[in-house]
C-alpha cells in the first residue's frame, strides 16, 4: 500500500482581469480525489482559493473544472488516474466567465431555462391517478440523471469559443431538457418550434463531444439531439438532420400519442 | 446607514433545497411576492444527494397501507417522542404531495399496472417509498426546481444569510445577507422569513452532509430570539462508506438492504438477529430462513432485522466493531453481492455501483461493501406550531430539517423528503398568510444592519488571525469524539469546555485575500452558528440522562420513564443558551389505539 505522497497542483488563480497557473506541493493519501487535494491546498496554504462544491459524492455537478484540459468533476477524478510525479493542471471552465480561481459564472445555463416551455400534462386518469409503463418512463429517466455539472456546454464546440452564439444557442444541456419533456408520456405541449429557434438546435453538428464527457452517460447526442433534430427537420431545413434522417431510413418520426 | 442593496418581499425563504423550493412555490401560488436565498447554485442543494425514495402512504403495492400506519411507524420509529400532530399532518399531506409532484413532471419508478411503484425501507410496515432508482432526491429537486422557474419568482443564488432582522417588537422584518460571488452585502425587508436551511452535520467529521450543513437556520432563529427542540436527537445513518479515507461518511443508501442487501460481521454472520429490542420483536424475523421469504412474501412472513430503524442499526454496527468483528478498515460488511444478480444490483442502485466503482475500486455486484455509521440527520430544530410551522417569534417560519419535532428520537429513512414537501407546503402557506396579514411590514432597525455588515467584515481587520479551516476541524474531532452516536456526562461537558475556547478563537479568527468569492472568509462566518448549534446539542444531550433513539447515554443506559415525558428545549436567553424541559404535547384519545395492539 502507497504511503502518503505530494502532488504537484497547477491551479489557475486569478479573476476576470487576469491570471496565471500556480504551482503548489500538496500531500495527499491512498484513494484522494483532485477536489481532496484542493481542499487540503485551500485549508493550509490558500484560504482564499475560490471553489465551488457541494455533495462531493459525485451527484450534485458543482464541481466542475478542467482537469490537465478535459471537463471534469473534480470529486470523482482520482489522482491515481496521474503518474507519480506528473503535475495535475486545474483550470475553470473555459466556456463560461471567471469570478475567482476555479469558480466561473454559469449563470447562461440558468437563463436559458427560463426560457424552456414548461412541462404541461394531460389530465388525470378517473382514479386521480396517473398511468405509465415502465418502458415509456425508461428513456425519459435517462435524461433526469443530469446533474446540471456543466460539462456538456463547457465542451461544446458551439460555444466554447464563440460567446457570441450564447445568444442563439442553449446547449446540450438545455437539449436533454428539451428532448425530457418531448419525450415526457404525459406532457401535451409541443417545443419543436422553440427547439429551433430559441434554442438552436440546428447549430449542433453532432461532434458528440458532450456525450463523452458526461460524468452520468447519458447519450446526449444520440438519444436527446438527434431525436430533436428529426423532430424540427419535419417543418425545417436541418441538412445534418435531413442526412441522418435519409440514412436512418424509415426511422420513427411521428411524436406519437402523449399517453398510451 | 451606508447604502446597502436592498429588496422588499412578502416572503423571504432560506434554502432551496426541497423544503425551500416547496414553500417558495406555495407562497408564491398564495400571491405572495416571494424570494428565494440559496447559498449554493439552484438545484445543488443537499436534497440532490437523497437516495431511497419518498414516503407516503399510496397503497399501491399494498392496498392495507394508510395515513394510520404511516402515522403509528413514525411515531414508534421516533420513539413516540414526536410532535404526534406533526406527524400525523405529515402522514396524511404525503401523498397528495407525491401526486403533485407528478404533476409537475416527475418520473417515479412504475408498478406493472403503471402506477409509482414503492420500496421497502427501515420501519416502515409495508413497501411505502415512492422512488427513482437510487437517486429520488435529484428528481425532487429537479422538479421542484423547474416549477419554481416556471412561476417567475426571484432567487437570489449563491448569497448566504448572516443575521435574522427584528423590529421593535421582536417580529421578523428581514435578513441581512451577503453575496458569495462579490461579498457585497443584500438586505431584505419582508412580512415573513421562512428557515429551510436543512441540517448540521458539518459540526462532525464522519458525515454524509454537504459543505453547506452549518446550521444556518437553527442559529438564525436562535439568535432572533426563538426556540429549539430535540437538539439531542442526532441520526447516525448506519451505512456510510468507511474506505479510504477520503470517502469516509458518503451515504450508502437504506435501499441497498430495501433490495435485499444484508450486514454481517467479520466472522460473516448475519448480526442483527443479535440486536432485535423488545419493542420491533414481534414484528422482526427471527431466522434468516424467514427474513429472507419476507423481501416476497409481507403477510407470511415478518420483515428483516436488517432493517429495524436507523438507530438500532447504527448502535448494533457501533457494538459489532467495538468487540473486535469489524471489516478490515472499522466498519461491517454489507453484502448485497450473494444475494441479488448483477444486473438487478445495476439496475436498482446505479448510483451505489458507480461510487463504489470510482471512488473505492469496489464492484458491488461481486463483493461486500464496507460500511459503518456516518452523521446525517438532525431530527431537532426550530420550534414550530405543527400546523402553520410558525416558529417561537412572530413572522418566523421554519420546514425541513431546520424545524424539530416531526421525528421524535429518531427519524426513519423516507419521511425526510415527505416531510420536506409536506412542511414546505404549509411553511409557504402560512407564511404568505402572515405576511398578508400585517398592517405594514415591520421596520428595520438600521442599526441591527450595520452591527450585522460590522461583524461579517470583522475577520478582514486580523489578517493575521486564526485559520478558519482549522478551527472548522478541531469543532469536528471535538463533537466526533465527545458528542457522537455513544455519550456520557464527562464527555459532553469536556465538549462544551472545548466549544467554549473555540468560539474565543473563532472570535480571532482572519482572512487574508478580499471578499470576491472567498471560501476563507466564508467558512469564518459559517463558524458562528456551527459554533452554536454544537452548543445545543451538548447542552440538550448532557439534559436527557437516559438512553432513547438516537440518544445513547454510556452512564445512563435505560430509558427514563419520566423523560419520555418532556422534550428539550433550548432557549437564547441574556446572550446565552439554556435548556428548559417542557411537557410533550399527548397523544388524543382517538389515536391511541393505534398503539395498543400489542405489536
Amino acid at each position: 500500500m502507497a504511503g502518503p505522497r505530494e502532488v504537484t497542483l497547477r491551479v489557475w488563480r486569478g479573476d476576470a482581469a487576469g491570471g496565471e497557473l500556480r504551482d503548489y506541493q500538496v500531500p495527499v493519501e491512498e484513494g484522494e480525489v483532485v477536489l481532496d487535494a484542493l481542499h487540503r491546498l485551500q485549508a493550509t496554504q490558500a484560504n482564499d482559493l475560490a471553489i465551488r462544491w457541494n455533495c462531493k459524492a459525485g451527484k450534485c455537478g458543482s464541481c466542475s473544472a478542467e482537469v490537465n484540459g478535459r471537463p471534469r468533476l473534480t470529486c470523482m477524478t482520482r489522482l491515481n488516474l496521474f503518474g507519480p510525479g506528473e503535475p495535475v493542471t486545474v483550470t475553470p471552465l473555459r466556456a463560461f466567465p471567471v469570478i475567482r480561481d476555479l469558480v466561473t459564472d454559469v449563470s447562461f445555463n440558468y437563463e436559458v431555462a427560463k426560457r424552456v416551455p414548461a412541462f404541461r400534462p394531460g389530465p388525470r386518469e378517473a382514479d386521480g391517478t396517473y398511468r405509465m409503463h415502465q418502458q415509456d418512463v425508461d428513456r425519459v429517466q435517462e435524461f433526469h440523471k443530469c446533474i446540471e455539472c456543466f460539462l456538456c456546454q463547457d465542451v461544446c464546440h458551439v460555444i466554447r469559443d464563440h460567446e457570441e452564439n450564447k445568444q442563439r444557442f442553449a446547449g446540450p444541456r438545455l437539449f436533454i431538457r428539451y428532448a425530457e419533456l418531448e419525450m415526457h408520456p404525459l406532457d401535451t405541449g409541443d417545443r419543436r418550434e422553440p427547439v429551433r429557434a430559441q434554442a438552436g438546435v440546428g447549430m449542433c453538428n453532432i461532434t458528440k463531444c458532450c456525450t463523452e464527457v458526461c460524468p452520468e452517460g447519458i447519450r446526449i447526442t444520440d438519444n436527446a439531439i438527434i431525436p430533436l433534430k428529426e423532430r424540427v427537420v419535419d417543418a425545417r431545413y436541418d441538412p445534418i438532420a435531413r442526412f441522418i434522417g435519409w440514412a436512418g431510413g424509415r426511422r420513427r418520426r411521428d411524436r406519437g400519442p402523449a399517453a398510451p | 446607514m451606508p447604502e446597502y442593496e436592498t429588496h422588499e418581499f412578502d416572503v423571504v425563504v432560506v434554502g432551496a433545497g426541497g423544503a425551500g423550493l416547496r414553500a417558495a412555490i406555495e407562497a408564491s401560488a398564495q400571491g405572495a411576492r416571494t424570494a428565494l436565498v440559496c447559498k449554493s447554485l439552484l438545484g445543488k442543494a443537499h436534497t440532490v444527494m437523497a437516495e431511497g425514495g419518498i414516503a407516503a402512504a399510496l397503497g399501491n403495492v399494498y392496498p392495507e397501507d394508510d395515513w394510520r400506519v404511516h402515522f403509528r411507524d413514525t411515531m414508534r420509529g421516533g420513539k413516540l417522542m414526536n410532535s404526534w400532530r406533526m406527524a400525523q399532518v405529515h402522514a396524511q399531506d404525503a401523498p397528495d404531495r407525491v401526486l403533485e409532484l407528478e404533476e409537475w413532471g416527475a418520473l417515479f419508478d412504475r408498478t406493472p399496472d403503471g402506477r409509482i411503484l414503492q420500496r421497502d425501507f427501515g420501519g416502515h410496515r409495508y413497501a411505502r417509498l415512492a422512488h427513482v432508482g437510487d437517486r429520488t432526491g435529484l428528481e425532487m429537486i429537479r422538479t421542484l426546481q423547474h416549477r419554481a422557474v416556471s412561476l417567475g419568482m426571484d432567487v437570489f443564488m449563491e448569497c448566504t444569510v448572516t443575521r435574522l432582522l427584528t423590529d421593535a417588537a421582536g417580529r421578523v422584518a428581514g435578513a441581512f445577507a451577503y453575496w458569495r460571488e462579490s461579498g457585497r452585502f443584500v438586505v431584505f425587508r419582508a412580512g415573513a422569513v421562512i428557515l429551510a436551511t436543512g441540517g448540521i452535520g458539518k459540526a462532525w467529521k464522519v458525515t454524509s452532509n454537504s459543505w453547506e450543513y452549518t446550521g444556518d437556520g437553527h442559529a438564525l432563529a436562535l439568535w432572533a430570539g426563538a426556540d429549539l427542540v430535540d437538539m439531542e436527537f442526532v441520526q447516525f445513518h448506519p451505512t456510510g462508506m468507511v474506505w479510504p479515507p477520503s470517502v469516509r461518511g458518503i451515504l450508502v443508501t437504506e435501499g441497498v438492504r430495501g433490495d435485499g442487501g444484508v450486514l454481517r460481521n467479520a466472522e460473516g454472520r448475519r448480526f442483527m438477529f443479535d440486536y432485535v429490542p423488545e419493542m420491533f420483536r414481534a414484528e422482526t424475523a427471527d431466522s434468516e430462513e424467514e427474513a429472507d421469504r419476507w423481501y416476497t412474501d409481507k403477510k407470511g412472513a415478518r420483515r428483516t432485522p436488517d432493517l429495524l430503524p436507523r438507530d438500532e442499526v447504527a448502535r448494533a454496527i457501533n457494538s459489532e466493531i467495538k468487540e473486535g468483528r469489524g471489516s478490515p478498515h472499522g466498519g461491517v460488511f454489507l453484502d448485497i453481492a450473494t444475494r441479488r444478480d448483477a444486473e438487478y444490483i445495476k439496475r436498482r442502485l446505479p448510483s451505489m455501483y458507480h461510487q463504489f466503482k470510482q471512488l473505492a475500486d469496489v464492484d458491488i455486484t461481486a463483493e461486500p461493501m464496507e460500511v459503518g455509521p456516518t452523521c446525517h440527520y438532525v431530527m431537532g430544530g426550530v420550534k414550530v406550531d405543527p400546523d402553520s410551522q410558525a416558529a417561537t417569534i412572530p413572522g418566523l417560519f421554519a420546514a425541513g430539517e431546520a424545524a424539530g419535532g416531526m421525528h421524535g428520537a429518531n427519524r426513519l429513512g423516507g419521511n425526510s423528503l415527505s416531510d420536506l414537501l409536506v412542511f414546505g407546503q404549509r411553511a409557504g402557506r402560512y407564511a404568505a398568510r402572515h405576511a398578508a396579514g400585517l398592517e405594514g411590514r415591520p421596520a428595520v432597525d438600521p442599526g441591527q444592519v450595520d452591527a450585522a455588515a460590522a461583524e461579517a467584515l470583522a475577520p478582514f481587520e486580523r489578517d493575521s488571525g486564526e485559520n478558519p479551516f482549522t478551527i472548522h476541524h478541531e469543532l469536528q474531532e471535538c463533537m466526533q469524539d465527545l458528542v457522537g452516536i455513544i455519550r456520557t456526562e464527562a464527555e459532553l461537558e469536556s465538549a462544551l469546555e472545548r466549544i467554549a475556547v473555540l468560539r474565543d478563537r473563532a472570535a480571532r479568527v482572519g482572512v487574508g485575500g478580499n471578499r470576491q468569492y472567498n471560501p476563507g472568509w466564508h467558512t469564518a462566518l459559517d463558524l458562528r452558528s456551527l459554533l452554536t448549534v454544537s452548543e445545543a446539542v451538548a447542552l440538550a444531550a448532557l439534559e436527557r440522562t437516559e438512553s432513547r433513539g438516537a440518544h445513547t447515554r454510556d452512564d445512563h443506559p435505560r430509558p427514563d420513564p419520566e423523560l419520555a415525558k418532556v422534550r428539550m428545549v433550548v432557549h437564547p436567553a441574556d446572550g446565552e443558551l439554556k435548556i428548559a424541559r417542557e411537557p410533550l404535547a399527548e397523544l388524543p384519545e382517538d389515536l391511541r389505539p393505534l398503539f395498543e395492539e400489542g405489536s
